[in-house]
């Protein structure tokens, strides 16, 4: 049995008052003094508790009440209330919701996986990730003891080209090369981000945290600087500079290269595989219309891995853009047509933002994932933007300890490793790997509703 | 049971069990107010009620808001002193989800305080989640359209549960409604008996759960659903052998594919003795059944129950996968009378947040997939399909009974009715701060048994009005002509309103 893994976490708490949907809003105004007033039974003793916020001008916003209403119920003089924080609304867009950026926090808090009870509170489906649902199996699948037993489902992936069948000798001795192969154990890289606010702690904690998990970060190759040089064997360098700037010592020890997909991107990568033959080099392409074509181009051309980024909505380049997990669907079933989709890694990117994402995209054909606004909502990010015009980071990121920044990444991606698991152990499968492509194992918004519903009001 | 005699239970009123009922308006009188008694002479609803200095708006819950200035006794304008002022609730926009909004919940606490279809401008007939129910609505003929409306005494909304046509007995239940599985443990006693004595008083069943089989139960045989399940908790020969349906619970709605997990704080040395367990240590129901892996071995399953219980029905709880069809048919071939499809939008247990929103499908597809399935393989009428997971409301009850189901499960509505208000914490510290899903003796002192009792009898019985209502409109004289008539309803979506011909609710 191969070692377990296995994510360590801690507690890490929040540096600055978390934004909570609702707060109590109680007048004292008409208050009658009760002997035993009703914020003394609250069962989870908020009153008590209550953590006030010394810069907010209103005390009204609670982290701690659970929206139980026995309060607002039981006042005599009707005096408390409940209200929506006006500052939850706001945080985040209609893609990186409140509601996904709290669930990112809580995760990154605690290392725990969201749960709760009463059912799905939700909307039925919606654009992008949300309009597919995975599978479970009744009975015929591996057994699993309810959380025991899970561990031995595998996240591990692959990074690297593969070859199709083994070229043998007269005296049965192996002829074709074994092209190098990077094993991830989660299937998760850290990417560059859109927007940051600047410094070098934020890329240290995404390393160590990388380094914890024993993924990968990529950096640009501009952004390079000693601080980070301890965390080499955890960096995939992007090239965006001039590729003879390069150290040859660092090439030579450094196991992933990213390069952009620009002019000829094969030759450099011949360049840099003459100076390392292990390197395995990914290509970056912007995805859009025509990556399909590209990918496959490249592929014949010898390509090892490409990552196909979408932007952070998820959506590829053009004036009418697909969603990253249409796009991913048909670059996968363009190459699996071709009969080439063995030979190479497809990792994708941009609008990542839960761990079912992580899922849906293997789904849809990617083997594995790049995430990048996530690892800063781990650090109390609000996806304010406001770093992007240069002001100031509410919650003061720049300065961010990367050790804490680390621990909550950690725990942040120990929470999507164990929901993949959930994900995983549902369908019945024993790998990660296995569920690349399994289109047949999921099911999509669009089929079901043309299946049930178009037909329906229709007489005879 | 003669069911189409059967005696339904009188509604009475049971009010909120907290001071100050949730409402959609919020009435405030000022102090110009001269205690001329007006308002509460006007008020038809019973908003007020006499006071010392001015008269409270205590019940104003039952307010029917603005839409009120129509009416000669509207009081915010027939006060003398203009005293009263009628606003929203501002506490609303916080209650409730996207599935059970507020007024979705304050329609369902109407129902179940009296009995009756609210009358306030309340949306209690579907959600705002946007897909599925909420976006479909029945054709109702014109109202000089082609049904022949009855009185609706003689409309029947009883269902037969064994069309097998073995030797077994039938088991008629004048609603087409049956209560869903909460283990004791998760449910406090009080909860667990409110909903099985209403299931009595209703004619009807209620399951159980996995976790035993409580003695306090026992009075109540005849009407209840025992449940196997992959932990086998409180299983035994004896239990198997009192009742009339047995269920098999392969999978459940809330966490489709996942087991169940009883956090250590609840196994109380009461749960632990009937669940044969050490009292503090956390239980975990595995997922699946260790003793079954094929369709062969679920066939044995069924095969022991009926051995074990010559009279009794099985039953057979599967979520809904891809493959949710094959597994009705497999369900059926090895000798089911029920086979429950439990849609992952519902359940009330604890779940993994990615579980109950990702994994296995919504019941408004999986259940006409089953159905047609079915018809197809000519063994529709020889089964019994019971839709489950994610049914708020009569209408939602009444559309996937047009959507292929015999009849429903419910949960969630139980507890709204016992005034859940869908925080959603139900695990968190002591358990349900309302009284309702905890263990807590303090907590579960908050609820009485007959209140109880009360609100979800009320509830169905509204529910009732409005299925009976339902099919006096289209026409029907009893429920099980509703099945299958996708022609009786539409998706906003895919209907243009000049297509239809009738009236859309």
């Amino acid at each position: 049995m191969p070692p377990k893994y296995h994510i360590a976490t801690s507690q890490a708490s929040n540096r600055f008052q978390k934004i909570t949907r609702s707060g109590i809003i109680a007048w004292e105004e008409g208050c009658l003094k009760c002997a035993r007033c009703v914020k003394k039974d609250c069962v989870y003793q908020v009153y008590e508790k209550r953590n006030l916020d010394g810069r907010q001008m209103l005390d009204s916003i609670d982290s701690v009440c659970m929206d139980c209403f026995r309060c607002v119920q039981n006042c005599p003089n009707r005096l408390i209330h409940k209200g929506l924080n006006p500052s939850y609304k706001v945080i985040g867009d209609h893609y990186w919701t409140p509601e996904i950026i709290s669930n990112l926090w809580f995760q990154a808090e605690s290392g725990r996986i969201p749960v709760s009870g009463a059912g799905y509170g939700g909307p039925f489906s919606g654009p992008g990730f949300d309009a597919m649902w995975t599978d479970m199996s009744e009975i015929v699948r591996p057994t699993r003891d309810g959380i025991h037993g899970r561990e031995y489902i595998s996240t591990t992936v692959d990074i690297g080209r593969k070859i199709m069948a083994l070229e043998l000798g007269p005296d049965g001795e192996v002829l074709s090369p074994a092209p190098p192969l990077v094993e991830l154990p989660l299937p998760v890289i850290f990417d560059m981000l859109p927007w940051s606010p600047p410094g070098d702690n934020i890329p240290l904690a995404f390393l160590r945290s990388a380094k914890a998990l024993g993924t990968f970060a990529i950096v640009r190759q501009t952004g390079l600087n000693p601080a980070i040089k301890g965390f080499l064997s955890n960096i995939i360098i992007y090239v965006d500079g001039n590729p003879d700037d390069l150290d040859t010592q660092f090439l030579r020890s450094a196991r992933i290269i990213e390069i952009p997909g620009g002019e000829d991107p094969i030759a450099l990568q011949r360049r840099f595989k003459s100076i390392n033959p292990d390197l395995v080099v990914i290509i970056r392409l912007r995805l859009g219309p025509k990556t399909a074509e590209q990918v496959l181009a490249l592929v014949a051309q010898g390509a090892e891995a490409i990552h196909c980024v979408a932007d952070e909505y998820g959506l590829e380049e053009g004036s009418n853009p697909l969603f990253i997990k249409e796009r991913m669907k048909e670059i996968h079933l363009h190459l699996v047509d071709k009969g080439v989709r063995d030979q190479i890694t497809l990792i994708g990117g941009g609008g990542v933002a839960m761990a079912e994402h992580m899922a849906k995209l293997i789904i849809c054909g990617a083997d594995a994932l790049s995430i990048d606004i996530p690892l800063l909502v781990a650090m109390e990010c609000r996806v304010c933007r406001r770093c992007k015009e240069g002001i100031a980071c509410p919650v003061e990121l720049e300065s961010v300890d990367p050790q804490w920044g680390s621990v909550r990444i950690t725990n942040l991606m120990a929470g999507w490793h164990s929901q993949i698991l959930e994900i995983l152990g549902a369908m019945g499968m024993r790998e990660v790997r296995r569920l690349r492509g399994e289109m047949g194992r999921a099911m999509f918004f669009e089929d079901l509703e043309r299946e049930i519903f178009s037909t329906m009001g229709k007489r005879g | 049971m003669a069911t189409d005699h059967f005696h339904f239970p009188e509604t009475k009123k049971a009010p909120s069990r907290f001071r100050n009922a949730l409402g959609k308006y919020r009435i405030t009188i000022t102090r110009a107010c001269t205690n001329c008694g007006l308002c509460l002479d006007l008020c038809p609803y019973g908003v007020y009620q006499a006071g010392s200095k001015r008269p409270k708006a205590s019940c104003d819950h039952l307010c029917i808001g603005p839409s009120c200035s129509k009416n000669e006794f509207y009081c915010v304008n027939r006060c003398p002193e203009k005293a009263i002022h009628i606003r929203s609730n501002p506490s609303f926009e916080v209650l409730g989800d996207r599935r059970w909004p507020a007024e979705l919940l304050a329609g369902t606490w109407h129902m179940a305080e009296t009995g009756t279809t609210p009358h306030q401008d309340l949306n209690y007939k579907t959600g705002n989640s946007g897909g599925g129910f909420d976006k479909i609505r029945f054709i109702f003929p014109g109202k000089n359209g082609n049904g022949k409306p009855g009185t609706g005494e003689d409309i029947s909304t009883a269902i037969e549960l064994n069309r097998s046509g073995d030797s077994r007995p039938r088991v008629t239940i004048p609603l087409p409604l049956y209560l869903g599985g909460m283990s004791f443990g998760s449910v406090s006693i009080v909860t667990m008996l409110s909903r099985v004595r209403a299931a009595v008083a209703l004619g009807t069943f209620c399951c159980t759960g996995e976790g035993g089989y409580p003695e306090e139960l026992m009075p109540y045989d005849d009407h209840i659903i025992t449940q196997v399940a992959t932990g086998l908790f409180g299983v035994r020969e004896e239990t198997i052998k009192r009742v009339r349906i047995v269920e098999f619970k392969y999978a459940q709605g809330a966490k489709p594919g996942l087991g169940g997990h009883l956090l250590g704080d609840k196994v109380t040395p009461r749960v632990a003795q009937m669940r044969e367990a050490v009292p503090g240590s956390a239980l975990f129901s595995p997922f699946p059944f260790h003793s079954v892996y094929s369709v062969e071995d679920h066939k044995k399953h069924v095969d022991w129950i009926k051995e074990t219980n010559q009279k009794a029905l099985v039953s057979v709880k599967v979520s809904t996968p891809t493959d949710v069809d094959m597994v009705a048919v497999g369900s059926y071939y090895a000798g089911a009378h029920i086979v429950q499809l439990d849609g992952s939008y519902g359940g009330t247990g604890a779940a993994p947040d990615i579980a109950k929103k990702n994994i296995a499908m919504p019941i408004e597809y999986a259940l006409p997939k089953v159905h047609k399935f079915l018809l197809a393989e000519g063994i529709r009428d020889k089964i019994t399909i019971i839709a489950s997971g994610g049914i708020r409301s009569a209408y939602d009850m009444a559309k996937i009974i047009a959507m292929g189901a015999d009849g429903v499960c419910l949960g969630t509505a139980d507890l709204v009715a016992l005034e859940c208000i869908r925080c959603h914490h139900c695990e968190s510290g002591r358990g349900c701060a309302r009284g309702i899903a905890t263990t807590d003796e303090e907590l579960t002192n908050l609820m009485e048994l007959e209140w109880g009792t009360q609100r979800i009898i009320n509830m169905y019985t509204a529910w009732r009005t409005q299925l009976v209502g339902i099919l006096k409109r289209l026409g029907m004289k009893s429920v099980a002509e509703l099945v299958g008539r996708f022609d009786v309803i539409a998706h906003m979506d895919y209907m243009k309103k000049e297509e239809i011909e009738g009236e859309l609710d």
